[in-house]
């Protein structure tokens, strides 16, 4: 790993116009994935108060499956539409098999399970596609776009664009259907919901679905680039959560302003200084709890349950 | 008196066990393993005064660890000091650390809480390997001495059985002492109820920090163990895996429970070496048993089978009226 100690100083030059343009660009990529994974984040703290440590393994899975997919020769579509619905699946069986039976449980508790549930996980992805990165095909032609003195890969327009679509079909389900409006009636008050007949422990598992689809649909788009490894989740997950506590936990559009600031940010960092860009993410989620607990959008009424 | 005294029972019969073990384990792997476990149940003792009594979660003790081992291998190899210098300065550097981050994190609550102290964890663990000057970066430190009595190297797994294991008892009689301290049911009232706890006069924040800075100072002691007994350490030794297995000792052995600490260390070492045969294996059954056990019996394996074998034994009609 190259290094900014006191041997390397000279990687701190400025960056120019041109290189700026690029971090901006892969920035904004890996920010709007960041997003996505911190939506699927959102999504599970909404409707159960459990933050999911497995949720970075629903990604690295979407990945793996999409790559085998698609080297089986599935075409692309075919190959990200499997990856999601394995892991809508998947979420729903992990809420049904783990999180239900324990319903009650402590905070540390149900972290413990989430985190036992991402280790096994990881086990049964390293037990089927070993140890090694597996690269996956792009989804078009891998010739760059020139954009003045910056190049843009198809792939980033790609990630951008369903990051965008996907946000948008979310939000039309949250407002205009009869389910996204349960669901945030659940979030909003889980008792109240279910006097008004609203099945809540099915809109639980709903919420783990859609997070796995989620994270199939996150883990997926970003193979082609960062290559598809057992344990990339553990990263992934980590710096969706970052995003989602730097947007205010249980904010759905704070989660994807959170990733794409954190995006830049690491960017434009890893630019600086190219090992401290974990630094940039969890030193940013520091300041963000000691200063903000409840993120940049986070409501003033969950202060309560953050900071005592 | 007499929780006092049946304490002392089973640390003076604990302390005999520990003597007498050595004679009884079949090989200097065996023994190697009981000083891994050592370090692993003092770093988990403080963990569990923290989350089994104070009710507070960390998820970066590795970070505490690191830098004890750190601090002591710095100070013994660049500044050619006694190790033993090393082993004060890791649990006191471990300790202020805490005292540091612990001002501002403890404000923060549950998943709040837990995410801070994980981001501290990450944060100390890219600092080891970024602050190459001192650190040695991702080379790690080498040629760590090991402790010497009276001019006697401690360089054998068995004469350093014999130091890890007289401070696992010492660490399993401060925290029996701590618990049944002033501080201990300051934290008992606090893991209940914060806010019933601080409304009957208990100042919540300083006890928390106080618990706090023992952990921090156990696991920084329990670092330069690992340091002057590996001879080497490296930054990928105390990462975010190492915080998440700290976790799982204290909460598998069972929370609130300075038995269940050093059992939970001991399965999970054991596990750990047992399953590297298994190759990936090992990852899938533990995370399965980890998962198991905490829907199942959440209070941990120590009380958990205690309860299990109890209901067993009870009565059927009970074990019927529980599934109805």
């Amino acid at each position: 790993m190259p290094a900014c100690g006191g041997r390397t100083l000279y990687a701190m030059t400025l960056p120019t116009g041109a290189q700026l343009l690029q971090y901006l660009i892969s920035g904004l990529t890996l920010g709007s994935v960041y997003g996505m994974i911190a939506l699927g984040f959102t999504l599970i703290h909404n409707a159960t108060g459990i933050v999911n440590f497995a949720q970075g393994e629903f990604v690295a899975f979407g990945a793996l499956i999409a790559l085998s997919c698609s080297e089986a020769g599935l075409p692309m579509p075919l190959a990200v539409l499997t990856a999601m619905a394995a892991m809508t699946l998947l979420g729903a069986a992990l809420e049904r098999a783990a999180i239900r039976p324990a319903r009650g449980a402590s905070v540390i508790t149900l972290i413990i399970i989430t985190i036992g549930a991402s280790i096994l996980l990881r086990g049964i992805a390293m037990w089927q596609w070993g140890p090694d990165a597996l690269p996956m095909r792009h989804f078009s032609s891998e010739d760059p776009i020139h954009l003045g003195p910056a190049s843009i890969l198809r792939q980033h327009l790609w990630i951008m664009g369903i990051v965008v679509a996907t946000m948008l079909g979310l939000w039309l389900l949250a407002e205009r259907t009869q389910v996204g409006k349960a669901m945030r009636a659940c979030a909003v008050d889980r008792e109240a919901a279910q006097l008004v007949g609203i099945p809540a422990a099915r809109m639980v598992m709903l919420s783990f679905a859609l997070s796995g689809m989620l994270g199939g649909l996150a883990g997926s788009i970003v193979a082609p680039l960062s290559m598809g490894q057992y344990n990339m989740g553990i990263m992934l997950g980590l710096k969706g959560f970052c995003a989602a506590i730097l947007g205010g936990i249980g904010n759905a559009p704070g989660a994807v302003l959170g990733g794409l600031l954190l995006g830049i940010l690491e960017s434009l960092g890893a630019g600086l200084c190219s090992g401290m860009k974990d630094a940039v993410a969890f030193g940013i989620m520091l300041m963000v709890l000691l200063v903000r607990p409840t993120g940049l959008l986070g409501r003033r009424a969950g202060r309560g349950e953050a900071v005592g | 008196m007499r929780v006092r005294s049946k304490r002392y029972h089973q640390l003076a019969a604990a302390a005999a066990a520990a003597a007498v073990l050595p004679l009884v384990l079949p090989s200097e792997y065996a023994i190697h393993l009981a000083v891994v476990i050592g370090i692993n149940a003092i770093v988990a003792l403080g963990l569990n005064l923290l989350m089994g009594y104070a009710g507070q979660v960390s998820l970066g003790q590795a970070a505490f660890v690191g830098i004890g081992a750190y601090a002591s291998a710095i100070l013994s190899v660049k500044a050619g000091l006694s190790p033993w210098i090393g082993l004060a300065a890791g649990a006191a550097l471990g300790g202020l650390t805490a005292a540091v981050v612990g001002g501002p994190l403890l404000k923060l609550r549950g998943h709040y809480l837990a995410m801070g102290t994980l981001g501290f964890g990450m944060i100390v663990q890219i600092v080891m390997v970024q602050w190459e000057d001192l650190t040695e970066g991702t080379i790690g430190v080498m040629g760590i001495p090991p402790f010497s009595v009276a001019g006697l190297a401690l360089d054998s797994e068995l004469r350093m059985y014999y130091l890890v294991a007289a401070s696992a008892v010492l660490a399993i009689a401060l925290a029996g002492n701590v618990i049944d301290s002033r501080v201990g049911r300051a934290m008992r009232a606090v893991h209940g109820s914060e806010v019933a706890a601080a409304t009957s006069g208990v100042d919540t924040a300083r006890y928390k920090l106080q618990v706090f800075i023992m952990s921090g100072a156990m696991a920084g002691f329990a670092g330069s163990l690992h340091a002057h007994h590996a001879a080497y350490v490296h930054p990928d030794s105390f990462g975010f895996h190492y915080s998440i297995q700290l976790v799982v000792m204290v909460v598998l052995g069972g929370m609130a429970s300075i038995w269940g600490a050093v059992f939970g260390a001991g399965a999970v070492t054991l596990i750990g070496e047992q399953l590297r045969s298994f190759q990936e294996f090992s990852t899938i059954i533990f995370g399965a048993v980890l998962v198991a056990v905490m829907v199942f019996m959440p209070a941990g394996l120590w009380r958990g089978s205690a309860d299990l074998i109890g209901r067993l034994l009870g009565s059927r009609g009970a074990g019927g009226r529980r599934r109805a």
